[in-house]
């Protein structure tokens, strides 16, 4: 994230000191976050270069970029660009309709407000793990009661037996665990929503579509944003599901799978490495492109609130 | 024979394959003193005596109604002594999730692992990256000795012993007596893999086996592979130089049966995410055949409908003239390359792996014993049946084990990603596809 843009104008003392303590104050969290997070940054970039197994750690050898370039003229490695990009795009976007249908209910829900609320936020407290073994037994064609339950289903049709019956059984366990998380960030977008704005459309005969389009919609843009940008990088690090219910079979492997593999599975260090690197920098272009899609100023939708 | 031969020479000639494993070991060690140094005063319990700590697979859960501690910690508690304790610590249920945690933690050089309970498909890997302590090779040969052929391969590694067999796994045909005498088929012959797809698609049955994209997937076709007179890899020992062999006649034909039974009406439902377990129920509610692992057996209870129906015979054939070559799996029982009792922990070892807990092991679990002369005891005889007992040992002595390679896991992922699913499999381009393959994987330049 950036830092607060400085405002141009000769600063005030009170400003300049507020500044200073903010510093302060972020200064231990910074200095952790770079033990934490930068170092494990700077050695995986550094193992990167090299040719490097777990289990021949003698026979490691410096290769430069050549681990990036095998990664990216392969065509795995495009295959699970796509497969990632398709669950990321598919879950998100439907998370944020059922999402948004879920934070309507909480917000507008008069009687048993606590209890539905709860039970809306259920699935989200849920271990993804477990719910990712849940959905597979409900899709299993042995033990599972998808196949009974749907009409136009045979009965003996082996979900995880070919590519988008399988990438439909992850989606959808994925978006039932985390559309809760959607809904919550969107009920605190409409806990923003000025009453007296929704009030003056009502009474100057606005349609409840066209409140929801022009008065609710507009005034929850950064909730939106936060709500869609946290959801679309948690969607694209996709790997519990995928690790339970597929292992990667029929095509359905996400980037971070292929990681794993490559890193615990394989022991390779190197290559795992460079994959993970790749990982990183793809999860920072697509925070960067929502950001300039959505042209919201994370900032200021910080001190609006 | 051969094999007794060449430890010997081995041990004659110094032992030439061992010093770069005592190199890395030594790096290990220093690494182990500064993680000491953190953890000081773990595993001992203040009197002096020693723990040794065993990690161990997951055994079968007991039968109702056992007395007394079950499987591998019942031998921990016979085997310790008054000079040492051995505690047992459990590992993850697959064989590759217990292959990636003690890799971790021996590469990390882990002082708390004394024993290890090992698959032998990774008994390669883990000798070639010095994760074990060097058995001596005057107890290499006491170890070996009496050890059925097929479990001392997957237990040696460079004509070293590397780690001492506890137990061998093997697969056999299960089937439905009824089955097969409804069908016509004489199970009293070697009978091939042509002949159970046959019979089972003109009779409405089914022949399970394992074809998720897992190892188990590969154990598959490694047999197929093996039973028509190829292999997937040779010359291991030359690391990532080594020959591999999938574009041969004997993998094509392999690749023709894994087609046929893919695209016939033999072929279990959910035939590309089938596994050990998957199998059983379809088998016991229908009827047909199975290629599963010795604790089918076990499975199905005494009182069972299926017990009483349940028929075993050689793994079928890949080609009719040429005997089968079975799986083989199992466990051995190792030494952690950092331990701090090395000499505590060879004692336990002879222990562990005695005929008589072998024995008794198999009697328990139903996991079968590594020692020819465990066959004949009195125990075994009387809980399976004797023609069970000697296809077992039989298929055990003529295995076609899982090529021995530091690399198994990559070429595993890579053969994997080119035959699953079964159905896809082409006998005329899958073993040229995957050989160019595994080769590019092994020489960095594909992922897999």
């Amino acid at each position: 994230m950036k830092a607060t843009p400085v405002p141009p104008a000769p600063l005030s003392d009170r400003f300049r000191a507020e500044n200073r303590m903010g510093w302060k104050l972020v200064a231990p969290a910074v200095v952790m976050m770079l033990l934490v997070t930068a170092y494990p940054m700077l050695r995986a970039l550094y193992l990167s270069l090299f040719r490097y197994r777990l289990t021949a750690p003698d026979d490691r050898e410096f290769a430069g970029l050549s681990n990036y370039v095998t990664v990216l003229t392969d065509t795995l490695w495009w295959t699970d660009v796509g497969n990632t990009l398709f669950i990321m795009v598919v879950t998100v976007a439907v998370e944020l309709v059922i999402g948004f249908a879920f934070a309507m209910v909480m917000h507008r829900i008069v009687f048993a407000r606590g209890i539905i609320r709860t039970s809306i936020l259920i699935p989200y407290g849920i271990i993804t793990v477990v719910s990712a073994f849940a959905w597979q037994f409900a899709f299993s064609l042995n033990n599972g009661f998808v196949n009974s339950w749907l009409p136009f289903v045979a009965q003996d049709f082996n979900w995880f037996g070919s590519k988008w019956p399988a990438m439909f059984a992850i989606c959808v366990s994925e978006i039932w665990k985390t559309t809760p998380f959607m809904s919550l960030l969107l009920l605190a977008g409409l806990a923003q929503v000025p009453q007296d704005a929704l009030e003056a459309a009502r009474v100057d005969g606005a349609s409840n579509w066209q409140r929801f389009r022009k008065v609710i919609v507009p005034n929850m843009r950064a909730a939106i944003m936060v709500a869609v940008l946290f959801r679309a990088l948690d969607a694209f690090r996709i790997f519990d599901n995928i690790y339970i219910m597929t292992r990667g079979a029929q095509d359905t492997e996400s980037l971070s799978f292929l990681t794993y593999r490559q890193v615990i599975e394989q022991f390779e260090l190197g290559m795992g490495s460079a994959l993970s690197v790749l990982l990183f920098l793809s999860v920072l272009l697509i925070a960067w492109l929502l950001v300039k899609l959505f042209r919201v100023d994370l900032a200021a939708a910080r001190r609006e609130a | 024979m051969n094999h007794r031969a060449s430890l010997t020479d081995r041990a004659a000639a110094g032992g030439s394959g061992r010093h770069s494993h005592d190199r890395r070991r030594a790096g290990a060690r220093a690494a182990a003193v500064a993680a000491a140094a953190l953890v000081a005063g773990c595993g001992d319990d203040g009197t002096g005596k020693p723990t040794l700590t065993w990690y161990i697979n997951p055994d079968p859960p007991p039968p109702p109604g056992f007395a007394g501690t079950f499987g591998q910690p019942g031998i921990a508690e016979r085997c310790s002594t008054d000079e040492y304790t051995i505690a047992t610590a459990q590992l993850p249920t697959s064989a590759s999730e217990q292959r990636i945690q003690l890799a971790r933690r021996l590469a990390a050089g882990d002082e708390s692992i004394d024993l290890v309970s090992l698959d032998p498909v990774f008994t390669a890997e883990f000798a070639d990256a010095g994760f074990l302590w060097p058995i001596p090779p005057e107890r290499q040969r006491a170890f070996a000795e009496g050890v059925l052929q097929g479990a001392i391969a997957g237990a040696t590694w460079e004509g070293e012993l590397v780690v001492v067999p506890m137990w061998a796994n093997t697969q056999v045909l299960w089937y439905r007596k009824s089955f097969a005498e409804q069908a016509g088929l004489r199970m009293d012959r070697p009978v091939t893999w042509d002949q159970i797809i046959e019979a089972a698609s003109a009779h409405g049955g089914k022949v399970g086996v394992q074809a998720n994209k897992y190892e188990g997937y590969v154990v598959w076709i490694n047999a197929l592979i093996m039973g028509a007179g190829g292999e997937i890899i040779t010359d291991t020992e030359s690391g990532d130089d080594a020959a591999i062999h999938l574009d041969s006649a004997a993998a094509a034909e392999a690749a023709r049966i894994v087609r046929k039974l893919a695209t016939s009406p033999a072929a279990e439902a959910d035939l590309s995410v089938s596994n050990e377990g998957t199998v059983l129920g379809p088998f016991a509610e229908s009827s047909g055949f199975q290629v599963n692992w010795t604790f089918v057996y076990t499975h199905y209870p005494e009182e069972s409908a299926v017990r009483g129906d349940l028929g075993w015979a050689r793994y079928p054939r890949t080609v009719a003239g040429r005997p089968s070559r079975p799986p083989i799996g199992g466990i051995n029982i190792g030494i952690g390359a950092s331990t701090r009792y090395p000499e505590q922990a060879l004692a336990a070892i002879a222990c562990i792996t005695s005929l008589e807990n072998q024995v008794r092991f198999a009697v328990e679990t139903g996991q079968m014993p590594a020692r020819e002369a465990a066959y004949d005891a009195p125990g075994l005889t009387s809980r399976f049946p004797a023609d069970l007992l000697s296809l077992y040992r039989e298929s055990i002595q003529e295995a076609g084990p899982r090529p021995a390679t530091p690399y198994w896991a990559t070429i595993v992922n890579a053969i994997l990603s080119r035959w699953h699913p079964p159905r896809s499999v082409d006998p005329d381009t899958t073993p040229e596809q995957s050989e160019q393959f595994v080769r590019s994987v092994l020489r960095g330049d594909s992922l897999t």
